[in-house]
């Protein structure tokens, strides 16, 4: 064995999977999974958990993977992590953990992720389940959204003994997880829903339908409905458009509209009820992770795809993972431009992007070189179907709602680091709703955090 | 589980169910809607609230079939239950935010368009019960599709009564009702209308020449009704507004109709589809033009 180079992961060839949504990445079976464990040096001082948001004891669980104790190596992640088998999958760990580990300095880091994912799998095939509490301490704490952030925070409090309730207010538990993320990268009902029960069986209420500023509010949870303490993990889900002439035609969906009719709706397949319009030619504007997701959702649809991206290919923010198999399946990249107009035909379609071509400038305070229009330089891109994915902001329904609790000019909720407390007594906050679009992994680091500060809180009162 | 514990027909194609959903009813108001999902396989269709029980924790909605969601929800029934009944969304209606006291001042008119009658009932209804005046004028396209007439009329101040058809009441539309009180003399300073775009549209415009400002809830595409995706977005004057969280009650005189209607068409050929394959079912096999 060549231990320079991690074992090779199964994947669905490209030409297949992009005419479908079966998962891409067929993950290790056993003896890749102990063979590429057996590459991890078991690092004394691991550089390894200072890479991971939630400080997984990453050596421990590889040393009994490496064994074949796959039992023993889920038991040792579940101390640390709700959600591994989504975790495994979604996280960027070239900038986390394997980005930190020692084999990667003259060959390949240890694939990490793939043997997180592996042992989740392994343990949801055999039945495993986290440990329950073993008695409740009779305190009620409620979480509002049962996203990473809500799910994390949630399965904490649940093995401290607290008595926990999620409200969601989509049909379903996930948050990102099943309206955001699609089914090639994050099977729904294989992993997201079993990983979903998982939480449950620790003895974690959720409660969906609940719009938490509408349907109730916080302030009724706490005076009304008993709950001591309350975590707010709802998110950034408010989509941002250009503000370019032409947005409002038909055909010019947000990222969040594609992919929600597409994930959470299934409109992709038989039998459910919503529509979705994928087109012939579809346009994705953006860079990150969710425009990736888009795009290979539109190629899967049928369609031609473009993504139009205002930087260059180093700069752009998804994960190179997903830039790599997005471009194996066909998606045109079509970089350093961006859409100054959409055009429309005469029955309010959109026919066409007029984009203009860009340039690099000198790198600004932070660092990032910001684009520079070359002027005279528009030219027109074909598209029945434009998806705008420019980011998300958090949504002000429960800021607005809630007395005493602040937000800064981004509308985000203004929470201390590591414990999520915010301005108002009892109250936590983390993940996207305080940082703004994220990663599933920081997020679930903030529950964490917050689910510690929830517990401090509690115990002192 | 959302179950359904009174089922109606109120008239061709036209439906009213009482579903017990009890947060939403006790935190519900006037001009707010909610979202239902029948089963697994179900979209979610916006609907707004015509009545609420606080009580017995149970809202009263009101629907016509116009495709296939609707039509397999007409196929529910008492006991049956609603798998996901979502709500209450949306601003409640600025009347009810307004001072009471200037709210008497104002010589108000609704006017409502076929199933449109079902989310000004609430509203008339609770002015009623504030003591304040307003006349409402109801309309269809004949005597069979009237609904809630007697309900209106406990509740209006006038009750004016349209058909396109002259079967009942006024023989003409809401507009040319409106425009004959007008030219009685009869000055109203505020008008809410409600019913399909095409109606609110035209009411617009006559109020506009009248001077007066109008209030108009807006019906686009939804998906979630939560403000995270902008499929309902709406061009309100310069501005671009989501009807689920902004709305769904606009300045009637600031919208763009035109543009809200061709997106509400948006998926028309799916929908078609989609109701051919449920009347037809496996002896759907295309053929007739309107499939690929």
């Amino acid at each position: 064995m060549d231990v320079l180079n991690r074992v090779p992961v199964r994947e669905q060839e490209p030409l297949v999977r992009a005419e479908n949504f079966e998962e891409v990445c067929l993950g290790y079976n056993e003896e890749e999974a102990m063979a590429e464990a057996a590459r991890c040096l078991n690092c004394k001082n691991a550089q390894c958990m200072k890479g991971c948001p939630v400080s997984i004891n990453i050596p421990g669980f590889i040393a009994e993977v490496k064994e074949g104790n796959f039992e023993a190596a889920y038991q040792i992640i579940s101390e640390s992590s709700a959600l591994p088998a989504v975790c495994g999958r979604v996280c960027p760990q070239e900038n986390q953990c394997e980005g930190k580990c020692i084999r990667g300095i003259k060959g390949e880091a240890v694939a990490i992720g793939k043997l997180e994912r592996f042992v989740a799998d392994w343990a949801r095939e055999h039945g495993i389940k986290p440990k329950k509490a073993e008695k409740m301490n009779g305190h009620k704490v409620a979480v509002i959204g049962s996203g990473p952030a809500g799910l994390t925070c949630a399965g904490d409090l649940a093995k401290l003994g607290y008595d926990v309730t999620i409200f969601e207010a989509l049909h379903e538990a996930g948050g990102v997880l099943v309206y955001g993320i699609p089914e090639f990268r994050l099977p729904k009902d294989k992993v997201v829903a079993a990983e979903v029960e998982n939480v449950r069986s620790l003895g974690v209420k959720i409660e969906t339908n609940v719009v938490i500023g509408k349907s109730t509010t916080i302030d009724q949870l706490m005076e009304e409905e008993g709950f001591e303490a309350v975590f707010i993990g709802s998110g950034a889900g408010l989509p941002r458009f250009m503000g370019i002439p032409g947005e409002q035609a038909m055909g010019v969906f947000s990222a969040n509209e594609f992919l929600t009719r597409n994930n959470l709706m299934k409109a992709f397949k038989d039998g459910y009820d919503t529509p979705i319009k994928a087109g012939k030619k579809v346009i994705v504007v953006g860079g990150g992770n969710v425009a990736m997701d888009a795009a290979r959702t539109a190629k899967r649809l049928g369609a031609e795809v473009h993504i139009v991206y205002r930087r260059g290919e180093e700069e752009l923010p998804a994960r190179k993972e997903e830039v790599h198999h997005a471009k194996e399946e066909g998606i045109i990249f079509d970089l350093l431009q961006n859409p100054t107009e959409l055009l429309v035909d005469e029955n309010g379609c959109v026919r066409a992007a007029k984009v203009i071509k860009m340039e690099l400038g000198e790198p600004d305070a932070s660092g990032r070189r910001s684009p520079v229009e070359i002027p005279g330089s528009e030219y027109e891109i074909e598209a029945d179907t434009v998806i705008m994915s420019l980011g998300t902001s958090p949504n002000p329904l429960i800021s607005s709602t809630t007395k005493g609790l602040e937000t800064n000019r981004r509308k985000c909720i203004v929470a201390e680091e590591e414990n999520g407390a915010t301005s108002k007594p009892g109250v936590f906050a983390g993940g996207d709703a305080v940082t703004g679009a994220a990663t599933v992994i920081l997020a679930m680091g903030a529950g964490k955090a917050a689910a510690k500060g929830i517990h401090e809180y509690l115990s002192n009162k | 589980m959302y179950p359904i514990v009174r089922r109606e027909k109120l008239a061709d194609k036209i439906y009213l169910m009482d579903v017990k959903a009890p947060r939403v009813a006790k935190h519900c108001q006037p001009g707010q809607f909610v979202i239902v999902k029948i089963d697994e396989e179900g979209e979610r269709i916006p609907l707004t609230i015509c009545d609420y029980d606080r009580e017995a924790g149970t809202i009263t909605i009101v629907f016509q079939t116009v495709g296939a969601s609707t039509e397999r929800m007409v196929s529910l029934q008492e006991g049956d239950a609603f798998q996901d009944f979502v709500g209450p969304l949306g601003c409640p209606s600025d009347l009810i935010e307004e001072d009471v006291e200037e709210l008497k001042k104002k010589k108000i008119v609704f006017v409502a368009g076929g199933v449109g009658t079902a989310p000004v009932y609430p509203q008339v209804k609770w002015l009623h019960e504030h003591g304040v005046d307003c006349d409402v004028i109801m309309g269809s396209k004949t005597k069979d599709l009237l609904i809630l007439v007697e309900e209106m009329r406990k509740v209006a101040t006038n009750l004016y009564v349209t058909t396109d058809d002259g079967t009942y009441g006024f023989h003409g539309m809401g507009t040319n009702q409106l425009q004959e009180l007008w030219d009685k003399g009869i000055r109203y300073d505020h008008c809410v209308a409600i019913g399909p775009m095409i109606m609110m549209k035209f009411v617009c415009k006559l109020t506009k020449e009248l001077g007066i400002p109008t209030v108009v809830s807006m019906n686009p595409i939804m998906v979630d009704g939560t403000g995270m995706c902008g499929a309902c977005r709406l061009v309100v004057g310069d501005e671009v507004k989501f009807a689920c969280v902004d709305g769904p009650e606009f300045d009637g005189h600031k919208v763009d109709f035109d543009q809200a209607m061709r997106r509400q068409a948006q998926y028309k050929t799916e929908e078609g589809r989609a109701m051919l394959k449920l009347q037809e079912g496996d002896t759907h096999h295309g053929g007739c033009g309107n499939c690929q």
